[in-house]
C-alpha cells in the first residue's frame, strides 16, 4: 500500500521554511508551478462547468458556456418527462448498487473472516483459488452471463434476462474475490491476541466476529461498501446486456438512450440529469476524500 | 403451519443435543437454533424449486438444487466443516456468476451458436415435423362449409373411405361425430353454404387452421381436399433426417441437416464446432483483417491511456508536492473531482462537446475546415478517446504519485544534493525509479482496466466509424471487449455468439497474462505460500 506519511512530510515543510526566504529562482519556481495547477484546474472543471451551465440554460444549445438566462427549465422537464423517466432510472441504480453493495460486504466479511483467523484443511487452496478466479473478471464473459440468464430466466423470472435480481448477483459474484483478498489483508492487520484472549473467556467464534473484529474494521468496510457502491453505479457494460426493458434501466443505460438519438434536442435535459447523477458521488467523494484514498491506492481502479 | 414445525423442529434438537455444549467451549444453543431455522427455511425453499423443475421437466437443474441443498446442509451442521460456514455462501455465489460462466465461455466458444443456429437440435427436428407436402398416398376427404353472422367459418370434412370426420375453425381440428346428412346449421348461427358460395369464400376457408397433433388437412378443389402428409421422419437411432417427399436422406454436419450431396435444410441447429471458431480469427479473411486491427488498436489505446494519464498526473503531483506551492488542498480537490464522476457521465458529455454542434467540434472546424468531424475520422477519433480518456485518468494518477513521492525517504535527496545532481538527474535517477517501485502494481491494473473499457468507447463513438470494407461487425475505434459485445449483441450484420465467446476468451488469456505478471509486482503469491 502506497500510503501517505504524514509527519514525515509534515518535517520536511518545516525545514524548508527554515531555511529563511526564497531565493528569486525558487520564487519564479512556484509562480510557474501556480499556473500550471491554475491551468490544469480549468482543464478539469472545463466539462463540470459546462454541463452545470447547460442545465440551467432553458435554451438548448450545447454552444454558449454561460447561459443566456437562467432557470430549473430543464430540472422539471426531467421530472415531467414519462419518455425518459430519469428518476426511475436513478432509483434503479441505487436499489440495485445498494443491494450488491450489502450482500458483497457481508458475504466478503464473513469469508475474509475465515481466511484470515480460522486455520482448516483447504485454507491456502481456497485463497490461490480465490486469486485465479480474480484473473477472469466475469464481465469478460457478459456473452455466457446473458445466455445464462436467459435459462435461468426460464425458471425463475426475477433472476433472469432484464431483471435486476439478476444483475445483483453477477456484481456481487464478480466482486467477491478482489474483495476477500482486500478484506482478509485488514483482518490480517489486527493482532490475534485479541480474539484469541476472547475466545479464552468463552466466546464463540461468532462472537468474536461481531462482537470483537467487526467494530475494528466498520472503517474499511465501509470504505470498501462506498468503493463497491461507486463501482456498480458507474457499471456501463453488464447493465447495458442484462437489462433490456427502459423500466429497469440503471441511470447507465437510461442516459445514453437520452441522447442517442437527438442529442441537440434533448442536450439540456441530459445536462440536468448528469448532475443529478453525478452531485451524489462527487460530494461523497469530497467529503470521504481521505479515506477513499487508502482504498483506491490498495489497487482497485474505478469503473 | 411451517412457522410452527420450524420452530418445534429446532426446539426439539436444540434440546436434544444440549449434551454436546460441554465438549466445545464455544458452543451456544441460541446459535444452533438460528442455524436450524435458517437451513429449515432454505430447504424448504429448495424443495419448492425442486418439485417445480420436475413438472417442468428440468431434472439436472433439479438435481443439481438437491446437491447443493445437501452441501449447505452438511456443512452447517458438522462441527468438522465449521470453517466452511463462513465460506458457503460467497463460494457457491462465486462459483455459479463467476467460475460457471468462465466455463460456460470456453464451451461456447467451440459453438456455433448464433443467428442462423440459435435452436436445439430437438426443436430443429420438432419444427421440421410440423412441415408437411401434399403426396399421392394422402387420405382424400369431402368438404362442407359453414359460416357465422359474424364471418366466421367451420369445416366438415368428411372421409368416405374410413367414415371418420373433423371439424375444423381456425383454432385447429377436432374429431367429428358426423350424422348421415349434414345439418343445416351449426351451433353459434353457422349456416351451411352451398359449393357455389363457398367458392367465393376461398381465402378465408384457405386461412383456417385444419391440423392437430395427428393430420393436417388442405382443400384441394371446390369439394375435395387431401390429407397432406409429413415432409420429414427422423431416426434417432441412425441420426437420420429423411425428407419422405424426395427420398433424400439427411445427416447433421456441424448443426446443419446435410444431404450427400451437400444440400442444407434451415433452421440449423446449436452444436459443436470443434476449433472451427479459433480457425475463423486466422484464416478467414473476412475475420482476420478486423481482428487483428481490433486487437492493436486495443493494446495502443491502453498502454497510451497509461502513459498519458501517468505522465500528466506525475507532472501534477510534482506541482502539487512542492511544500511552498500556495492553496494545495484547493488545488487537490479541483483537479481530483474528474476522477469523482462516474465515468458514463463524463465520457457521454466529453462525446457531446466534441460533437459536430458542440464547442469543441465547432472551435476545430475554425481551424482544420467544415469538414472537419472528431468521430468520422478515424485516426482524430482515436486522439478524442485518448485525450477523454487522459481527463478522466489523470487525477487518480496524481492521487497515487502524490502518496508515493511523499514516502520516498527524503536522505537520499540530500544525498544527492550534495553530489551536485541535477533536477532532471535527480527526478530521472532517483524519483522515477522509487516511484515506479510502488505505483507499477496500480499502472499495470490500469492497463489492464483501458484494455476492457468497453464503456468510454461505447459511448463516446461507439466503435465508429465503422470498417466499411468488412462484414464482421467491427469498427475503427472498436476494442476487443466492445467488438465482441457488437458480434453478441449490438449488430446489423447478424449475431454470432460462438465467434464472440471465443474473441472473450482471448481476453480472458491476456488479461489473466496481465494479472500474473503483476503478482510479481504485489507479492500476493507470496502470502498465499
Amino acid at each position: 500500500m502506497a500510503s501517505v506519511n504524514p509527519v514525515q512530510a509534515k518535517s520536511t515543510t518545516a525545514k524548508k521554511v527554515r531555511e529563511g526566504t526564497l531565493s528569486g529562482a525558487k520564487r519564479n519556481n512556484i509562480i510557474f508551478k501556480l499556473i500550471v495547477a491554475i491551468l490544469a484546474s480549468l482543464f478539469s472543471l472545463y466539462p463540470v462547468g459546462y454541463i452545470l451551465s447547460a442545465s440551467l440554460n432553458p435554451v438548448n444549445t450545447l454552444t454558449d458556456i454561460i447561459p443566456s438566462q437562467v432557470s430549473f427549465d430543464n430540472y422539471s422537464k426531467l421530472i415531467n418527462d414519462p419518455q425518459y423517466p430519469i428518476f426511475l432510472w436513478l432509483f434503479n441504480s441505487i436499489k440495485v448498487s445498494t443491494i450488491s453493495t450489502i450482500i458483497i460486504v457481508t458475504l466478503t466479511a464473513l469469508a475474509s473472516y475465515a481466511f484470515s483467523r480460522l486455520r482448516f484443511k483447504g485454507r491456502r487452496t481456497g485463497l490461490l483459488a480465490i486469486l485465479l478466479i480474480q484473473l477472469f473478471p466475469n464481465t469478460l464473459a457478459i456473452v455466457a452471463l446473458y445466455l445464462m440468464l436467459v435459462q435461468i430466466g426460464n425458471i425463475i423470472p426475477w433472476l433472469g434476462l432484464d431483471s435486476q435480481g439478476g444483475l445483483i448477483l453477477i456484481y456481487a459474484g464478480g466482486a467477491l474475490g478482489a474483495n476477500t483478498w482486500l478484506m482478509k489483508g485488514f483482518f490480517d492487520t489486527i493482532p490475534r491476541e485479541l480474539d484469541e484472549s476472547a475466545q479464552m473467556d468463552g466466546a464463540t467464534p461468532t462472537q468474536t466476529f461481531f462482537q470483537i473484529l467487526l467494530p475494528l474494521i466498520r472503517p474499511i468496510l465501509a470504505v470498501i461498501a462506498i468503493l463497491v457502491f461507486i463501482g456498480t453505479y458507474a457499471d456501463y457494460l453488464l447493465a447495458k446486456v442484462i437489462l433490456t426493458s427502459k423500466d429497469n434501466y440503471t441511470l447507465a443505460v437510461g442516459m445514453n438512450l437520452l441522447i442517442d438519438q437527438q442529442q441537440s434536442k434533448y442536450w439540456g435535459q441530459f445536462a440536468a440529469a448528469a448532475v443529478i447523477g453525478a452531485a451524489p458521488i462527487v460530494l461523497v467523494f469530497l467529503l470521504l476524500q481521505k479515506q477513499l484514498v487508502g482504498g483506491l491506492t490498495t489497487g482497485s481502479v474505478k469503473g | 403451519m411451517l412457522q410452527q414445525q420450524l420452530e418445534r423442529s429446532s426446539n426439539n434438537s436444540g434440546g436434544n443435543k444440549g449434551g454436546g455444549a460441554q465438549s466445545r467451549p464455544s458452543f451456544s444453543l441460541r446459535g444452533l437454533g438460528l442455524r436450524l431455522l435458517g437451513l429449515a427455511v432454505i430447504d424448504a425453499v429448495a424443495s419448492l424449486f425442486v418439485i417445480t423443475l420436475f413438472g417442468d421437466g428440468l431434472p439436472i437443474v433439479a438435481v443439481a438444487i438437491i446437491l447443493i441443498t445437501i452441501v449447505v446442509n452438511w456443512v452447517f451442521l458438522s462441527e468438522q466443516l465449521y470453517a466452511l460456514r463462513w465460506l458457503t455462501p460467497g463460494v457457491l455465489l462465486l462459483i455459479l456468476m463467476v467460475v460457471y460462466p468462465l466455463i460456460y465461455t470456453i464451451y461456447s466458444s467451440f459453438t456455433n451458436y448464433g443467428d442462423s443456429h440459435r435452436l436445439t437440435k430437438d426443436q430443429v427436428i420438432a419444427q421440421l415435423k410440423t412441415q408437411t407436402y401434399q403426396g399421392a398416398n394422402g387420405a382424400t376427404y369431402s368438404w362442407t362449409a359453414y359460416r357465422s353472422p359474424d364471418n366466421k367459418f367451420k369445416i366438415i370434412l368428411q372421409n368416405p373411405t374410413t367414415n371418420k370426420s373433423f371439424i375444423g375453425d381456425e383454432s385447429g381440428l377436432k374429431p367429428y361425430d358426423a350424422p348421415a346428412t349434414l345439418p343445416a346449421t351449426l351451433d353459434g348461427g353457422f349456416q351451411k353454404l352451398t359449393p357455389f358460395a363457398a367458392a367465393s369464400q376461398e381465402k378465408q376457408l384457405a386461412a383456417l387452421n385444419l391440423k392437430n397433433d395427428q393430420v393436417a388437412i388442405q382443400l384441394i378443389s371446390s369439394s375435395q381436399a387431401q390429407e397432406l402428409l409429413s415432409k420429414y421422419s427422423f431416426d434417432p437411432a441412425t441420426d437420420k433426417l429423411t425428407d419422405l417427399e424426395s427420398k433424400v436422406v439427411y445427416t447433421p454436419v456441424k448443426g446443419t441437416f446435410t444431404s450427400s450431396d451437400g444440400r442444407e435444410i434451415q433452421p440449423g441447429f446449436t452444436s459443436l464446432v470443434g476449433g472451427e471458431n479459433y480457425g475463423r480469427i486466422f484464416s478467414d479473411s473476412n475475420i482476420t483483417a478486423p481482428f487483428f486491427g481490433v486487437f492493436v488498436w486495443t493494446i495502443v489505446f491502453a498502454a497510451m491511456s497509461v502513459l498519458l494519464t501517468f505522465a500528466f498526473g506525475l507532472s501534477m503531483a510534482l506541482v502539487l508536492n512542492d511544500p511552498q506551492l500556495p492553496l494545495k488542498p484547493l488545488f487537490r480537490s479541483l483537479i481530483f473531482i474528474p476522477y469523482t464522476i462516474p465515468s458514463f457521465i463524463s465520457a457521454l458529455v466529453w462525446a457531446g462537446l466534441f460533437s459536430i454542434i458542440g464547442p469543441v467540434g465547432i472551435f476545430s472546424k475554425t481551424i482544420f475546415g467544415d469538414a472537419f468531424s472528431w468521430q468520422a475520422d478515424p485516426n482524430w477519433a482515436k486522439v478524442m478517446l485518448l485525450f477523454i480518456n487522459t481527463w478522466l485518468g489523470y487525477p487518480y494518477m496524481m492521487l497515487i504519485c502524490l502518496g508515493a513521492l511523499q514516502s520516498i525517504p527524503t536522505d537520499m535527496f540530500e544525498a544527492a544534493i550534495l553530489d551536485g545532481a541535477t533536477a532532471i538527474q535527480k527526478f530521472f535517477s532517483l524519483t522515477l525509479p522509487l516511484l515506479l517501485v510502488s505505483v507499477a502494481p496500480l499502472l499495470i491494473a490500469s492497463f489492464a482496466f483501458n484494455f476492457n473499457n468497453f464503456g468510454l468507447i461505447n459511448l463516446v463513438t461507439k466503435g465508429g466509424p465503422p470498417d466499411s470494407a468488412t462484414t464482421t461487425p467491427a469498427g475503427k475505434t472498436d476494442i476487443l471487449i466492445s467488438y465482441t459485445f457488437n458480434l453478441a449483441f449490438a449488430s446489423g450484420k447478424g449475431s454470432d455468439l460462438g465467434l464472440a465467446s471465443t474473441i472473450s476468451f482471448f481476453i480472458f488469456l491476456i488479461v489473466a497474462g496481465i494479472t500474473i505478471f503483476n503478482f510479481r509486482f504485489t507479492k500476493r503469491l507470496e502470502e498465499v505460500f
